[in-house]
């Protein structure tokens, strides 16, 4: 067993070497520029771009021409987004999204705010669900737009898409979907979901980073968006720039090799994550989960462990690669803003961990791992004032304490 | 975020980590900090009153490695010393000696407040 321990497949995922084989022809052999019409360099690869093109498509039951390529997921939240909010500004200027949505959202839906565009921000429970009937009951007659993601990157909170399409077909407002998480490790059918706009990214399921794509639908209805960059009009004039070819070949493969195995990798990851829970909860005393207990990605697990300090924590487990909720270890010295809305405190939010599995984790390295975990939290209860209090008897909630 | 060598040493190898009775009357404890801010020092001094040293220390902190390190030291640095000794140890000492950088100045800060509130109190009590 290799050190440390990669345990963060929710950011990125490393690219399987079958992909990187299908890639190498195009750097160097394959060269063209899909966009030239006038040589065989350039038809040659815009045949591949299109074969890459109708797969990615058919993986998630669309038509090839209803792929887009971008640079990644938070280009194509950003397309989606102020791209259908300026294309539909003359029907409505309201868009409803969620307070847990990824920054890609978050951010460009602020943007729209400041620009006269209104969000209404839906509640969550502690788990991280919508209320559906406050969706609905949210949606106007100048609503243009509802963007809610598939699953959450930090918790796994898994959204019930199939009933949000019903609710925004039946209410004609466009669906958005950020489906970083979700495409290629849950079945995505667009048709059924009645999804419009689906945002995804190479990375997350084995392909390269720098490659994602928007799916924009084209019929029942016929999506259109304008575009935020310009430069030539590809992409059906959505967005324009040279297409990345070796990333597309290798999206197109990673995709197709993750959904091959999907149901039986599901499976897998989600017996890895309850493993790694029962060990955590036989041997651990105040922990808990955070998201929704079964109705979450396959690979992600969250738990906040209480009386430790989450700076602390990572050092203790500084041979897992593992992410934490306490931002403490990045520039801002804030918590989760996802945790946050679910109501999670702030001590606790900072002593999550948040535990991404993927295709090479092994049952040794979750094993592994939970003793890493149970290892430097008792060690760090032993040394904590808070766990020994809290072992006394003493309500931590009416202590004087001097903040400072 | 890089840690020095010193407050990883402290981190792994925590001197006097432990509790004192609080309401034995040659102790004082000093509880300083909030949860909410992600720190909270407990330090506690056993003193001989005879001549006012510092025989034992004992601490539990709630904290980064840096807060860890900065209360272990303390409770090393008080030990053995007088309490008036003890009252005019130094956050930038601490500061030094860790090499803390500028964002985990706190936790000296905290530290030298322990090490005063626990003082403070053994003085509460003695003399009560």
């Amino acid at each position: 067993m290799k050190l440390p321990i990669y345990l963060d497949y929710n950011a990125t995922t490393p690219v399987d070497p079958k992909v990187v084989d299908a890639m190498v022809p195009y750097f160097t052999e394959s060269y063209g520029n899909a966009a030239s019409r006038n040589h065989s360099f350039g038809w040659q690869v815009e045949k591949v771009v299109e074969d890459a093109r109708e797969l990615i498509g058919k993986l998630i039951c669309a038509g090839g021409k209803e792929i887009v390529f971008t640079s990644g997921a938070t280009e194509s939240n950003n397309l989606a987004i102020l791209g259908a909010a300026e294309f539909y500004k003359k029907k409505g200027k309201h868009i409803i999204s969620s307070p847990i949505e990824h920054k890609a959202v978050i951010d460009p839906c602020n943007a729209l705010e400041q620009n006269g565009y209104e969000i209404t921000f839906l509640d969550v429970d502690k788990h991280g669900c919508i209320d559906l009937k406050q969706l609905e009951e949210s949606i106007r007659e100048d609503t243009i737009l509802v963007s809610l993601m598939a699953g959450n990157n930090e918790i796994g909170t898994l959204n019930p898409i199939w009933e949000i399409g019903q609710i925004t077909r039946k209410k004609d407002v466009l669906f958005h979907t950020d489906a970083t998480q979700c495409v290629g490790k849950i079945p995505i059918d667009v048709e059924k979901m009645n999804i419009d706009l689906l945002s995804m990214t190479a990375h997350k399921f084995y392909g390269p980073k720098g490659i994602g794509a928007l799916y924009v639908r084209r019929k029942k209805p016929r999506v259109r968006l304008s575009p935020i960059m310009f430069g030539g009009g590809h992409e059906r004039g959505m967005r324009s720039g040279t297409l990345n070819v070796p990333g597309i070949v290798g999206f197109a493969k990673a995709l197709e090799l993750s959904i091959e195995e999907m149901a039986s990798e599901a499976e897998r990851l989600t017996g890895l994550r309850q493993r790694l829970l029962d060990r955590l909860n036989s041997e651990l005393d105040y922990i808990f989960l955070n998201g929704h207990p079964t109705e979450r990605l396959p690979n992600n697990l969250n738990v906040s462990f209480g009386y430790v300090e989450g700076e602390s924590l990572m050092m203790g487990v500084n041979e897992l690669a593992v992410s934490s909720g306490s931002a403490c270890t990045s520039a801002s010295l804030e918590p989760s803003y996802v945790l946050r809305a679910l109501g999670v405190g702030d001590d606790l939010a900072h002593s999550s961990i948040r535990v991404g599995m993927g295709r090479f984790t092994t049952v040794e390295e979750i094993d592994y791992a939970a003793d890493k975990m149970i290892e430097a939290v008792k060690r760090l209860r032993e040394m904590s004032p808070l766990y020994e209090m809290v072992k006394d008897g003493v309500d931590l909630s009416t202590v004087q304490w001097t903040s400072h | 975020m890089a840690y020095s060598d010193k407050v990883i040493d402290h981190y792994k190898d925590p001197r006097n980590v432990g509790s004192l009775d609080k309401n034995e009357k040659n102790t004082g404890t000093g509880l300083v900090g909030a949860p909410e801010c992600g720190d909270v020092m407990k330090l506690q001094i056993q003193v001989n009153p005879d001549n006012n040293q510092i025989v034992d220390a004992k601490f539990k902190t709630f904290g980064c490695g840096s807060a860890i390190a900065s209360s272990s030291l303390a409770t090393e640095w008080v030990k053995g010393k007088s309490i008036d000794e003890a009252m005019s140890i130094k956050n930038t000492e601490i500061v030094e000696e860790l090499s803390l950088p500028p964002v985990k100045i706190h936790c000296s800060v905290l530290a030298e407040d322990a090490i005063k509130a626990a003082i403070s109190d053994y003085k509460k009590r003695s003399e009560g």
